[in-house]
């Protein structure tokens, strides 16, 4: 678009310091309004019929009795929901997942769907709906799945990546391989090898809001949808697409959302809610329940993995080797391959080699969790690491850093690396104080490293420009952090205003071009660009109208601190214009002062973060308590370094609940046993101290202050940090995530006996 | 609906509403009474977001039947301001960046000044203990007892 | 004449080749003239392609210019959460 985007290395006024959110007021007394907080006159309550069985044929689905219950107004089941995706199978997936047609492929999946003028009757609905189910057997365990005579989840999946094409549907629906170099070769020059299979169990991203939205269509096909999601453009694509509605017809407004990691990417129950407004001709409110969250929206994969490591006695790693086997639900994705890709690169390899497969299991269908796919894979390598750097008497470090890739490595995933932070993310470990801490009984330290992509993608801002000087900034990128602050700090820093002057708001889908979904860290990234080149046009608004005001050629007109000033011998003592004198005379000098971006962001960085934890563990219980954890990370530039902090402390919480105690526990029956907080156990208060960040800045040559994505990295490296350190703490080497009470006990008394 | 009614005081005022014997006051209040900043986690009393007290105690308000309501006092987070002056811990909660999505904030909000008013000097410990039934998966908890002691500290020097 | 190497998904597409050469000035040429050569080529398009040029990853962006020793890389188009 004509856009300098490459990092100008300038002095910030008000970037990097930490001021206070423009939402905080709202979010500390209760007002901010989130995904069930939108109330319509008429609303009709929508819930969900959701196949008990793990996998069965659905025979008929007979509805007469509810819809004869006063009070009922739509149910919508497949029926009501055409395939009008014209043989694209990824779309058609989606409608299914939203509600099965033929066959019930998890426990949990939808089967019908009713709208009703209050809960208590919707219930009844439910119960009067009678579904005839022809069981089928099911499979949950990733590796079972592969075997041979395994059920198959989906008959038109054929395992691509092979040759040659296979005949029989199966459970593996690809296999992806990457790397370079002959690891054989490498494997026959090593000192040591170390080679070593891992688990880890499923686990859901856990955010405390659970999806909602208020779904009002018209006859005339147009509709409005209120709703928590990390991207409404992208939601409005799909639904409209779903349903068979015109784009532009089809309104959606994001609520505040209260979390989403990933999980809120995709549409689970927003297509049947539009589906039973427009049947019905009502507004229709639909809330998940917390057991409807963890049965039938995304959690991640469970994986089993191997990992093979070869170094010479002098620290070289020689070759290193992966196959990884990920668990995606009930439809085919890519999760197998993305933790293939990320699997080794932090390293600098000669030769490596990591294969993924991508397998098909009767779960819900996976969606992304922060970083998706990159926790697994480095628990493995990483422990791996450990185990390799004790073999050869190397400290782990030590062994990291002599390993670690730099600009200029060739990434295991294939390009080659430009200017990249995990050096310097591991001499900061090496130094940090943190290293250096006594550990007492019971204890012990473990230390690992991660690594994520960062992604740009397509960004669309306006900034507005009232004439008593105060700014509107409106952005299409959903706020999942306090990203607005960051982006008022960014156009007030553009324009030389203060902060105070600038308010965000997130537009809907009406208001605004298309905006990417936040996720890949982008967020900030993106739209901080975009609010760059927005502010910069809206200078140059300015300085052609203090031109016009001074009557003086414009080149004569320079902007700095937040005013025109007249440049040159001729123009000397004219005063200068500030933006707010600019602002109030703009009816007259030509109108509204507005500017504009549309911004493809791309080259978001790749980030890398280094962890360290201490832990001790109670040898009667099993218990693990986390003692001291520190996080450093690079993030190119801290925009607002309180919530850069914020994300690396939040990732870093949900690693440690997904290494000592998240897991999804399915029955013989194929059904989940542990829908709901109390047994699905994250982390809280008095579980973790204080985590202690460290900030550092490697600036990202291609984004003009230098940002990197940080949301998600630090969720890559504590499954790893957290398993070395339990190792070490109790002497066994820890290979099934999470680490909970049960099998630390176990892994003691296989070390006792 | 065949409705009870119901009579409560909530932050201060006189309350009407009427509800089926079935519905929690977490339902109650936001759909009857219109007060949204009490949230639904999880509808079992595990995540805290529903927190309200009821005559002073601190509860799960989703544990809580409507009609349970009838003649107490109940206080919620919109009750926590005094008018326009925000409370010392909704203060410092912005000042810390004590929240993220701020989905958890006003059940943390209201279980945090429990705890205050009972425990004006409390130890890191005691703050992590009294908000262990509140879930928050942003933030890692560092900020939000940061804020809590923050705001400890000013309430103690305000006396 | 910008070196092209393919991620392994993508070399069956392309009669089992890891490096192409391939003239092109910006992602979009490229992405036509590698359909053109290679018709395979096509179903990967449409599940996701993304670009590796010197390193940095484009996900949408196909106006970029290619510089001319480039070192691109076409891995497959991957999301984040």
């Amino acid at each position: 678009m004509g856009h300098d985007t490459s990092y100008t290395n300038q002095e910030f006024k008000v970037v990097g310091t930490r001021v206070k959110r423009p939402d905080g007021i709202d979010k500390v007394t209760g007002r901010a309004r989130y995904g069930a907080d939108a109330y319509a006159p008429g609303q009709l309550v929508g819930l969900f019929l959701r196949s008990p069985h793990a996998h069965a044929r659905i025979k008929k689905i007979d509805t007469s009795r509810a819809e004869k219950l006063k009070g009922v107004k739509a149910i919508v089941t497949s029926a009501d929901l055409p395939d009008l995706t014209d043989g694209n199978r990824g779309l058609l997936d989606i409608l299914e997942n939203c509600m099965a047609r033929d066959r019930a492929l998890y426990d949990g999946h939808a089967v019908a769907a009713v709208a009703a003028i209050d809960r208590q009757t919707a219930k009844k609905a439910l119960k009067l709906i009678k579904v005839t189910y022809q069981v089928l057997p099911h499979v949950t365990d990733v590796d079972e799945a592969m075997k041979p005579d395994a059920p198959i989840v989906q008959d038109y999946v054929f395992t691509s990546g092979v040759d040659p094409k296979p005949t029989k549907p199966s459970n593996v629906s690809q296999i992806n391989e990457f790397g370079h170099g002959d690891v054989d070769k490498g494997f026959a020059e090593a000192d040591v090898i170390v080679e070593k299979s891992y688990k880890t169990e499923q686990t859901h991203q856990g955010y405390i809001e659970p999806h909602a939205c208020l779904a009002s269509v018209s006859p005339d096909g147009s509709g409005e949808l209120w709703v928590t999601t990390q991207g409404h453009f992208g939601f409005r694509i799909t639904c409209a697409q779903l349903l068979g509605m015109d784009m532009a017809k089809l309104k959606v407004t994001a609520s505040e959302i209260g979390g989403g990691f990933g999980g809120k990417t995709h549409v689970w129950v927003e297509p049947v809610a539009l589906a039973l407004s427009r049947k019905a001709n009502r507004p229709v409110k639909v809330v998940m329940d917390r057991d409807e969250v963890f049965k039938a929206t995304g959690p991640t994969c469970s994986t089993s993995v191997d990992v093979k490591i070869g170094a010479k006695k002098d620290g070289t790693i020689t070759a290193a080797s992966a196959v990884l086997r990920y668990q995606n639900g009930a439809f085919p994705a890519i999760w197998g391959m993305l933790g293939a890709m990320t699997s080794f690169a932090c390293y600098d390899l000669k030769n490596v080699k990591s294969v993924g497969y991508d397998v098909l299991c009767n779960r819900p269908k996976v969606a992304a969790y922060r970083a998706p796919s990159a926790p697994m894979a480095a628990f493995g390598v990483e422990s791996t690491m450990d185990l390799v750097a004790e073999k050869i008497g190397m400290n782990p470090v030590d062994f990291r850093i002599k390993n670690a890739a730099k600009e200029g490595t060739l990434a295991s995933y294939g390009p080659t690396y430009g200017p990249i932070g995990i050096g310097p993310t591991l001499d900061a470990v090496k130094n940090h104080p943190h290293m250096r801490a006594r550990l007492g009984k019971n204890q012990g330290r473990g230390m690992a490293c991660g690594f994520w992509f960062n992604f740009g993608g397509q960004t669309c801002t306006d900034l507005n420009i009232g004439i008593d000087g105060s700014v509107t900034l409106t952005v299409g990128t959903v706020d999942v952090g306090g990203s607005r602050a960051s982006l008022c700090l960014i156009a007030a820093e553009e324009l030389g205003i203060p902060y105070e002057q600038v308010k965000a708001n997130v537009a809907d889908t009406a208001s605004l071009g298309h905006n990417d979904m936040t996720e890949g860290s982008r967020g900030t990234f993106s739209s901080g660009m975009a609010t760059i080149f927005a502010a910069r046009e809206a200078i140059e608004v300015m300085r052609s109208r203090a031109a016009d005001m001074w009557e003086i050629p414009l080149d004569d007109v320079i902007w700095k601190d937040g005013q025109a000033k007249a440049v040159g011998k001729k123009h000397g003592n004219l005063p200068t214009l500030s933006l707010k004198e600019i602002a109030a005379k703009s009816p007259g000098t030509g109108g509204p002062i507005a500017g504009h971006s549309e911004v493809v962001a791309d080259n978001a960085g790749v980030s890398f973060a280094s962890h360290i934890c201490d832990v001790e563990v109670d040898p009667e219980t099993g218990a693990t308590k986390v003692i001291r954890y520190t996080v450093v990370q690079d993030a190119g530039k801290a925009i607002h370094p309180d919530y850069v902090e914020g994300q690396f402390q939040g990732g870093a919480a949900q690693g440690i609940g997904w290494a000592l105690n998240e897991e999804y526990i399915y029955g013989d029956d194929g059904r989940l046993q542990n829908a709901g907080f109390l047994d699905y156990r994250i982390p809280v208060c008095s579980d973790l101290p204080f985590i202690d960040t460290k900030i550092l800045e490697i600036p990202n040559p291609t984004h003009p202050y230098g940002v990197r994505g940080v949301g998600e990295t630090s969720i890559v490296p504590p499954l790893a940090a957290i398993g070395n350190a339990v190792s070490n703490a109790v002497g066994v080497r820890m290979d099934h995530i999470p680490m909970s009470p049960p099998r630390i006990l176990k892994a003691l008394e296989e070390r006792n006996s | 609906m065949a409705g009870v009614l119901v009579s409560t005081t909530i932050n201060g005022d006189a309350v009407d509403f009427a509800c089926p014997q079935d519905e929690t006051l977490l339902d109650s209040l936001r759909d009857r009474v219109g007060l949204t900043g009490v949230k639904e986690g999880c509808g079992t009393g595990d995540c805290g977001a529903c927190s309200i007290t009821l005559d002073g105690r601190l509860v799960c308000s989703c544990l809580v039947l409507g009609v349970e309501a009838n003649g107490r006092e109940i206080t919620t987070i919109e009750g926590m301001a005094d008018g326009n002056k925000l409370h010392p811990l909704q203060e410092n909660f912005i000042t810390h960046a004590a929240l993220q999505c701020g989905i958890c904030t006003p059940g943390f909000l209201v279980a945090a000044k429990v705890l205050l008013d009972r425990n004006p000097n409390p130890t890191e410990e005691e703050i992590r203990y009294a908000l262990a039934g509140n879930l928050c998966r942003c933030t890692g908890y560092d900020k939000i007892v940061r804020a809590v002691q923050a705001a400890a500290k000013e309430m103690r020097k305000r006396k | 004449m910008p070196q092209v190497k393919l991620s392994g998904k993508f070399r069956a597409a392309a009669n089992g080749a890891d490096t192409l050469e391939i003239e092109a000035r910006t992602i979009r040429e490229l992405m036509t003239r590698l359909v053109e050569r290679y018709p395979l080529m096509d179903e990967h398009l449409e599940t996701g392609i993304a670009v590796a040029i010197d390193g940095e990853i484009y996900r949408d962006n196909w106006g970029v210019e290619i510089p001319p020793d480039a070192e691109v890389f076409l891995i497959p188009r991957i999301q984040g959460g």
